[in-house]
């Protein structure tokens, strides 16, 4: 009979806590509401080591702060949440954290189709921002299976960003941008294409058959934070022999002679950014990194041009409603200095 | 008709009180957040003074080489001060900074460069890529003006140098063309366009908001971004402060 009464009285008080935290919002949505909030989850491990527990409970501990988080900010009617989940730099941790990572990954995104969840109750689409190939099989299946079964919800998206950085992401995009552009140049009329690109390249292209010895020479500097790249590439190393070229210094000083000559279409700024994995989403309008740190990570260096950054000391754990309200003040605060900086840009 | 008319009328009234209410209650919860930056500015101030002055002990050794590329973003309003820009450049190099990047999203700092320059000591303009180890090791002092057409549009350029390459590559057949889209061969073609590739280590933002305004993303991967306020009020005691915790931070990047 007490049971009963105790979570009668506990149900009835988390009923009477969440009317206060919908009246909080009415009156914070007076002012604008951001449209797009950006968190980098930093701080698992040291909330873990401060409450003297395992990792693994900082990481679960993390995950139920992501989804009270989650509820607040769809609750205040924000449409897009983006999350940094696990960088490509993250795969340097110890192989046994990856793989609980991995794990709980796998476990969460299966938990995110169930019924009751939070992505059903508030219709939330599920993007997994990255590059899916460097995760294992099952994480990448059970990805693309959420995207799928969440792809006709319309009213808020969640972007989960999972073997990510800004530079890959920029890097692929430039690729698919030429991709794209190459077979926009083959299409183009053949005598076009003759002139414009073929014999713009051979009248000044010297091709040897040189290993990219110099390349890897100076760019072996340039690899740290990109071991996953060999995971995709296999050693650049050994495919050196194959790859008929100069280094790039050389290829691309030919190549912008050669610039003049090619009457072809041009990779412009839009074409770049329409590949980017968050162009599935406006820029953000505020970023949220727990823990104090004050660097971004790799994380949206593209898309945060005109975006605040704050990064409250508390980590990620610990980080609750309060720090969200705090952020969308601060963001109502500096609205229109930052509209005006946006209208100015896009002016330009 | 007229009945339906007659509840809608408190309802109306109801609902314009709710409204006001609403919105007091939102002006107070902004004033409360306005109190309390002008006590923290306040307090800034003062202890930028005590800082400046000596008195606060901590502050007065610390070794800056470990800031060995500075960033300083300034709002595009605030960067035609150019006597603060040159006062705050002098304080850096009497600190031991000596290699920075002066960043505005209009360019403004680029257009007056050679009105900066000249107010300052033996200052070398940085222009074009550079390699940030052989930088270092040069005891004179670089400034490089950086704007917004040196971050994306400069990545669009390059990916016009990679598009000319990989369409070279591909007619010579073979699946060889993937090899180019990697980090490595961007940050050369980035170079390859005139843009600076070196990552500074600390940014520091003049302006009403922390935010980069633009500044190339290629280059602030790991770089503390710190809000210094408004550029015309500017104090060396809160630059020492940034400074001497920069150089007690110790950074994971990942691991």
């Amino acid at each position: 009979m007490e049971k009963i009464g105790g979570g009668r009285t506990s149900e009835l008080f988390g009923g009477f806590v969440t009317f206060l935290r919908k009246c909080l919002f009415k009156v914070i949505s007076v002012g604008p509401i951001p449209n797009h909030i950006a968190f980098i989850m930093d701080g698992n491990r040291r909330y873990a080591k401060k409450k003297n527990s395992a990792t693994v409970t900082g990481h679960r501990a993390g995950y139920s702060s992501l989804m009270s988080l989650l509820t607040y900010c769809y609750e205040l009617g924000v449409t897009y949440v983006t999350v940094y989940a696990f960088s490509i730099d993250n795969f340097r941790r110890s192989p046994d954290e990856v793989k609980y990572l991995m794990d709980l990954m796998l476990e969460k995104i299966e938990g995110l189709l169930k019924q009751g969840n939070i992505i059903n109750q508030y219709g939330i689409k599920v993007h997994f921002i990255g590059n899916l190939k460097l995760l294992s099989e099952p994480v990448r299946l059970a990805a693309e299976k959420a995207m799928k079964a969440t792809a006709n919800n319309k009213k808020a998206v969640l972007l989960v960003c999972v073997a990510y950085t800004s530079y890959d992401e920029i890097v692929h995009a430039v690729q698919d941008s030429c991709k794209s552009k190459r077979k926009e140049i083959q299409m183009l009329p053949g005598s076009l294409v003759r002139r414009g690109a073929s014999e713009g390249f051979r009248e000044h292209e010297k091709i040897n058959d040189l290993a990219i010895h110099d390349i890897q020479e100076s760019c072996k500097d340039r690899l740290h934070g990109s071991e996953a790249r060999h995971l995709l590439e296999g050693s650049f190393e050994n495919s050196s022999a194959d790859v008929a070229t100069k280094t790039p210094n050389g290829l691309i000083e030919e190549v912008e002679g050669c610039e003049m000559q090619r009457k072809v279409p041009s990779i412009e700024l839009a074409d770049v950014e329409e590949h980017m994995y968050m162009a599935v989403a406006p820029d953000p309008d505020i970023l949220i990194r727990s823990s104090g740190e004050t660097r971004l990570s790799n994380f949206l260096l593209w898309q945060t041009t005109t975006c605040p950054l704050y990064s409250p000391a508390a980590l990620w754990p610990e980080l609750g409603l309060w720090h969200l309200v705090w952020a969308v003040l601060n963001f109502q605060r500096s609205y229109r200095y930052l509209e005006t900086k946006r209208k100015k840009m896009r002016e330009d | 008709m007229a009945f339906s008319k007659v509840m809608w009328l408190p309802y109306s009234y109801i609902s314009r009180i709710a409204n006001l209410v609403l919105q007091r209650l939102w002006h107070n919860m902004h004033l409360i957040l306005n109190t309390y930056y002008l006590v923290v500015g306040i307090a800034c101030v003062l202890e930028s003074y005590l800082i400046s002055s000596g008195l606060w002990k901590e502050y007065k050794a610390f070794n800056s080489s470990k800031v060995k590329y500075l960033a300083i973003v300034v709002d595009s309003e605030e960067a035609y001060l150019t006597s603060r820009i040159v006062k705050l450049v002098s304080w850096l190099e009497a600190l031991g900074v000596k290699h920075i990047c002066l960043y505005d999203a209009e360019g403004v700092m680029k257009k007056s460069k050679e009105a900066i320059v000249e107010k300052l000591n033996k200052v070398t303009i940085l222009e074009g890529a550079a390699e940030k180890d052989k930088l270092v090791s040069q005891n004179s002092m670089t400034l490089e003006f950086a704007s917004f057409s040196d971050g994306k549009e400069a990545v669009a350029k390059a990916a016009n140098l990679l598009l000319g390459t990989y369409m070279k590559l591909a007619e010579l057949g073979g699946d060889q063309e993937e090899k180019i889209f990697t980090e490595p061969y961007m940050a050369e073609a980035l170079k390859a366009t005139g843009c600076n590739v070196i990552e500074p280590d600390l940014m520091l933002v003049y302006g009403p908001v922390r935010c980069h305004h633009g500044f190339p993303a290629w280059r602030i991967r790991y770089t503390e971004i710190v809000h210094m306020g408004s550029l015309a009020e500017m104090k060396y005691g809160s630059l020492i402060k940034v400074i001497y915790e920069f150089t007690m931070v110790r950074q994971n990047y990942g691991k």
